[in-house]
């Protein structure tokens, strides 16, 4: 069922009864094509991609949960392009161009608000490293605006201007950034995939992966085995404990990260923005909470729940930087678990095992990449190597010493 | 989440930092295969979910590096022990 202003229409003058489920439910088969391991955001996109770019729509999508029950439903909903590295800048942009046709492509209401991303910067030091970062952003036809301080001051006339530890110099500005409605972003390529044919098995946890002579051959569930020619995980959270099912040992540790939504205020942030001296960022949701998170626990995690100290780290930037929210509230704070891998950047790859490809290790920047996750996942599935925007996210790049580590922090998850 | 210093006793988990996977040994970079070896000892990881041995630091107290038996699920912690010596053995 297509929805346009007509359906609307017609659903209101005869009571609503007549909405479809967005997508279907069936059961298992004995076999697919391929069986992609994880009904978040990527995994999704990924099917949504190989029927509609690749014509496979033999395709299973397996969820332990319900769709939309983990990082997708649980991250703090911005989207943005504004890295510094060649390996990821163009990969995020791509993701970026997809995000700006998706609601026309899905035929569904994602919300995409191109409310703009505001990097802020608080030092001399810190603002040549913006303005490098931008001029990167530039010369790959990415838009990016420095703001000084009295831009930044119309912007947001509420933060403190006064603070002379951590003094607001300026900002770095993307204006085609913003957020989008996560949870509908699932549903979105859900329907979408559901229509061309892809199988959404919710309720199904992998419980093992069959390989025989280097290959793999499907997996087990808990609703039983599931044949597979080509088999695809994407399952940023837990793909060590899947890849391990097969064998594989990967670079990657698994940590908490906590977001946090205040009760709702009229309009009073416009944009995305990021304090640059401490971590903490926030955007306003349409319902008017305040959306917000910061770092990670620190500690390798499969609770999806936080500890207070980065809680209160979180809020301390926060007023620190906008000393007007001392006497908000905050109505929940929740965890999810990423993949933090050893250099900060995901990795989508063919694995040793023949037939088994990967779609990890994201970090905290996962929702962002969700369409060009799943089209460049697609491409490498149906065509057995790398899509253009994603040649650097490379499964061997540890070992051939290519790191694309934007933070330079090394070899230590915890600190990305 | 709070440790147990087996020198400062029970401490909140603030005080202590986190380097991550206790066990690691450092290749001899004079092996054959070191290269592998040292790919290894650097990236990979088992990471799993439960019981896993990990390295803290008591930088707010004795300065000890501990490890931590920790259920990565549910942050239950099983044991803390020294892991290069007591404080005294450093003086």
């Amino acid at each position: 069922m297509r929805y346009s202003l007509v359906s609307l229409i017609g659903q209101a003058f005869t009571g609503n009864r007549g909405w479809a489920p967005a997508w279907r439910r069936p059961e298992p088969k004995q076999h697919y094509d391929v069986v992609i391991v994880g009904g978040g955001g990527h995994g999704l996109a990924t099917a949504y991609y190989l029927a509609m770019e690749h014509g496979i729509t033999d395709v299973a999508v397996v969820e332990k949960g319900y769709l939309g029950s983990g990082n997708v439903g649980r991250n703090t909903t911005i989207v943005r392009s504004n890295y510094l590295l060649p390996g990821n800048i163009p990969f995020y942009e791509w993701s970026m161009k997809l995000w700006e046709s998706l609601e026309q492509e899905l035929n569904f209401n994602v919300m995409v608000s191109q409310r703009g991303v505001l990097n802020l910067f608080h030092s001399d030091g810190q603002r040549n490293a913006f303005v490098r970062r931008g001029n990167a952003m530039r010369l790959h036809g990415v838009d990016a605006e420095l703001l000084d301080r009295e831009d930044v001051r119309a912007l947001l006339p509420f933060a403190d201007y006064d603070n002379a530890r951590f003094p607001i110099l300026g900002g770095l500005l993307q204006r085609r950034g913003g957020t989008v409605r996560h949870d509908a972003v699932a549903w979105g390529y859900a329907r979408a995939a559901s229509a061309l044919g892809v199988d959404i098995i919710e309720n199904c946890e992998v419980t093992g992966i069959r390989t025989s002579n280097g290959r793999a051959e499907g997996v087990e569930t808990t609703r039983g085995f599931i044949g597979a020619d080509k088999l695809a995980l994407s399952c940023a959270g837990n793909t060590s404990r899947v890849a391990a099912m097969a064998g594989l040992r990967l670079p990657i540790e698994s940590h908490v990260m906590q977001a946090f939504v205040s009760e709702g205020l009229k309009p009073l942030i416009d944009n995305v923005v990021t304090f640059g001296a401490g971590h903490f960022y926030v955007s306003q949701s349409d319902k008017g909470g305040l959306v917000f998170g910061g770092d990670i626990d620190g500690y390798n995690s499969y609770a999806q729940r936080g500890g207070l100290p980065v809680a209160e780290d979180v809020v301390a930037g926060a007023l620190a930087l906008f000393p007007n929210l001392g006497r908000l509230r905050i109505l929940r704070n929740w965890g999810g678990i990423v993949d933090m891998s050893m250099d900060g950047s995901p990795i989508i790859d063919k694995t040793p095992i023949g037939g088994l490809y990967l779609n990890g290790a994201w970090n905290y920047g996962g929702f962002k990449a969700t369409p060009a996750a799943g089209w460049c996942f697609a491409h490498l599935i149906t065509h057995d190597e790398s899509h253009d925007a994603a040649t650097a996210y490379r499964l061997d790049r540890f070992a051939r010493g290519a790191l694309i580590d934007e933070k330079g922090a090394g070899a230590q998850p915890n600190l990305h | 989440m709070r440790i147990k210093c087996p020198y400062c006793g029970e401490r909140d988990a603030e005080e202590f930092s986190y380097l991550g996977a206790a066990g690691l040994e450092r290749p001899d970079p004079e092996s054959a295969g070191a290269a592998e070896a040292f790919y290894e000892y650097v990236y990979l990881r088992n990471n799993q979910a439960g019981p896993l041995d990990e390295l803290w630091q008591h930088n707010a107290g004795c300065r000890s590096w501990l490890v931590v038996r920790r259920d990565t699920r549910n942050h239950e912690i099983f044991s803390v022990t020294y892991a290069f010596g007591t404080p005294q053995d450093a003086t």
